[in-house]
């Protein structure tokens, strides 16, 4: 038969039984649909956790206390577990190849002024600190380097802190009580959304980094970690093999002792956070493909189900003057355009989903090739699988025993 | 000169059911000329079907052989029998067997779809001329479940005679239609038969075999009576004449 005439008959055919040719195909855009946005949620939520990371500040690299395998070994007394002012420095002035450095001196309490009190995280740092986390201020100005050797009483405020003391006034320039002590506000931080762990990141104070240590911290000051930025990504080797000797040797530590510190990049970090939403996405994976096995049963069953209706038109069309190869084509045809046109509208409406998901809601998903290519191919599979293997087996009856099936 | 259409030699059909044999056919010698008009009487389960499922070369005999036209089929390949199906024969079931939700035209088309030779160009045209010709002309857009049982038959009829086949066999046609309607295809097939064409049907009752010229009677699968029919009937004149009772009737 030409090709035309195959097609004219598969599409009659298609055209003829719409019910049977509706639920096949809803069978495949089902499967094909749950596949790709489950897989695209899973894909969205890992590339989200990648741009947090990436909006950390470019080439950031962070130094905290505490070796890194520290696990089983036994760290005797006096093992050097802190950072101080003097390591900072140190950093400060020897290393070549970085923009800058600050340390983060961690703290928190009750904050009082404008419109009442908010308990927040105070961070201690330097006038880098902008640079290095590339996070610019909405307005007013950062402190200087001077306010931080004057450990000068200025505080910055994150986006959280204005939105609930001063949800009417401009906080430039007003007076805030941090656990009693009086700052005046001179810049506000642009608002930076959910971290990837779900918290605030505007939920912040900012104010000089020995401010906070002489003055909110008291004898339990405490460096966190030390934050330093590269002057390139290609530089971050070198940058962490230079912070290293400079450590060590701030350190005292001498040839054999192991580091008593840890220097991570964003490799590093983003590695562990890309692992834990990798499972997420091999969660939702695995329930994508329960939907394609279900979606490929209900396939089978209405093909199934239609089985004796079709031998007997196999029957029909054998009696006529069909060859079985004829029958074989016209099935085939039939099952791979109900498949590929299931394929195409499940594709679209995978990513209708996934730009209603992106736009209205804070689920964001994104849609890679290689899973559309996956659950085409799949879906496919099992709608020509079962549309041609009852044809295989009816075209190869004697007319009459077609004619006769029940 | 008369020249041999269907010749056949010891056919013989056994069908195994379980461990039980069904001698449906044995050793069956029939001869049918170009141009014949044969009926098949016989008893229910004397093989009368089996018969013609295998004239029709919708199915395989156990042993014996099958000539049509010549060729001996029991030698063809699987593809060229469909061929034969579709060209040579035309088929008509006593359950009509047209495709469902499909119309009349299309269903008359389908055996030009499966013609190799594409012998015919306007499968269209020529499906609907097929209609006329059994005088369905205003039903070509009709679904099946929307004609009459006769209506059915006749589309069946048109299906068959599409490809123009040298051959017409029947089984019990007008097994599920009244009286009137019956003698109404058994015209077309005297007209069709007129025109040359070769008819061979199974019928169950002695009034409609009349209308055909020659009668074979079977039983237990064997063939034991082979008659020319002396008076034959025109279903035309029959037509006129049951339709004239009818009136008075009412
Ligand atoms: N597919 C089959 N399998 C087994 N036995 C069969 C089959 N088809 C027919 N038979 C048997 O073969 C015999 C002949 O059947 P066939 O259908 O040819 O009879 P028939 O003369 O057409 O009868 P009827 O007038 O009732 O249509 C019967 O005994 C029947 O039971
Ligand atoms: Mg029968």
């Amino acid at each position: 038969m030409k090709a035309k005439i195959i097609l004219k008959v598969a599409t009659r055919s298609i055209m003829k039984s719409r019910m049977r040719s509706l639920l096949t195909a809803l069978g495949i855009i089902i499967g094909v649909a749950a596949v790709v946005v489950m897989v695209a949620i899973g894909d969205g939520a890992q590339q989200k956790v990648e741009e947090q990371i990436a909006s950390l500040g470019s080439n950031l690299i962070i130094i905290t206390p505490g070796a890194s395998n520290s696990g089983g070994v036994n760290r005797g007394m006096g093992t050097f577990n802190r950072f101080t002012w003097e390591d900072v420095d140190k950093i400060k002035n020897e290393a070549t190849l970085i923009k800058g450095v600050t340390p983060i001196v961690f703290s928190g309490g009750q904050v009082v002024g404008g419109v009442g009190n908010w308990f927040t995280r105070i961070q201690g740092v330097s006038p880098d600190y902008l640079e290095i986390r590339s996070w610019p201020l909405a307005s007013g100005e950062f402190f200087t380097e001077r306010d931080v050797m004057a450990r000068a009483k200025v505080c910055i405020l994150g986006a959280d802190i204005v939105k609930n003391l001063f949800p009417n006034d401009d906080p430039i320039g007003q007076q805030i009580r941090i656990r009693n002590t009086p700052f005046r506000v001179i810049g506000v931080l642009k608002a930076k959304g959910q971290s990837s762990v779900g918290t605030s990141n505007d939920d912040i104070i900012l104010a000089p980094s020995r401010t906070v240590g002489d003055r909110l911290s008291g004898d339990h000051m405490r460096i966190g970690s030390i934050q330093v930025s590269a002057i390139s990504n290609d530089k971050i080797p070198a940058v962490i093999a230079e912070l290293k000797s400079i450590m060590r040797e701030s350190h005292k530590l001498t040839q054999g002792e192991d580091d008593d510190f840890t220097i991570q990049d964003q490799s590093d970090l983003s590695e562990t956070a890309t692992a834990t939403s990798r499972i997420l996405t091999i969660l939702l994976a695995s329930v994508a493909g329960v939907s394609l096995v279900v979606g490929g049963i209900g396939i089978m069953n209405i093909m199934l189900v239609s089985v004796t209706e079709r031998t007997r038109e196999i029957g029909i069309r054998l009696s006529i003057g069909a060859r079985a190869s004829d029958i074989l084509v016209q099935f085939l045809t039939e099952a791979t355009v109900l498949s590929l046109s299931g394929g195409v509208i499940g594709v679209l409406l995978s990513f209708l989903i996934a730009y209603l998901l992106n736009n209205y809601t804070s689920q964001s998903a994104y849609i890679r090739p290689q899973i559309i290519m996956i659950a085409f191919g799949f879906a496919g599979a099992i709608g020509i699988f079962f549309g041609y293997y009852p044809a295989r087996k009816a075209s190869a009856l004697n007319p009459i025993d077609a004619l006769r099936y029940e | 000169m008369e020249t041999t259409l269907i010749k056949t030699v010891n056919l013989t059909k056994t069908y195994n059911v379980g461990e039980i044999d069904v001698h449906a056919l044995k050793s069956v010698n029939i001869t049918i000329n170009k141009g014949e008009f044969v009926a098949i009487m016989g008893a229910s389960g004397s093989g009368k079907s089996t018969l013609m499922n295998l004239l029709g070369c919708l199915d395989m005999p156990t042993s014996g052989d099958y000539f049509l036209d010549g060729i001996n089929t029991s030698k063809l390949q699987q593809n060229e029998y469909a061929n034969i199906r579709n060209q040579k024969i035309g088929f008509v079931f006593q359950g009509f067997n047209l495709l469902p939700r499909t119309t009349a035209l299309e269903n008359v088309e389908l055996p030009l779809m499966y013609d190799r030779l594409e012998k015919v160009k306007n499968h269209q045209k020529q499906a609907t001329e097929a209609l006329k010709r059994v005088g369905l002309g205003d039903r070509m857009h009709h679904i099946p479940s929307q004609l009459s049982g006769g209506q059915q038959q006749r589309v069946a009829l048109a299906r068959a005679l599409v490809n123009e086949p040298s051959l017409i066999l029947a089984d019990e046609p007008t097994g599920n239609l009244d009286s009137v309607t019956s003698v109404e295809v058994f015209n077309l097939f005297q007209k069709l038969n007129d025109e040359g064409i070769t008819i061979v049907m199974v019928t169950h009752e002695r009034d409609f075999a009349a209308f055909a010229k020659r009668i074979i009677e079977m039983r237990d699968g064997r063939v034991i009576r082979d008659a020319k029919i002396k008076d034959r009937l025109n279903a035309e004149e029959e037509l006129k004449k049951v339709i004239a009772e009818a009136e008075i009737a009412e």
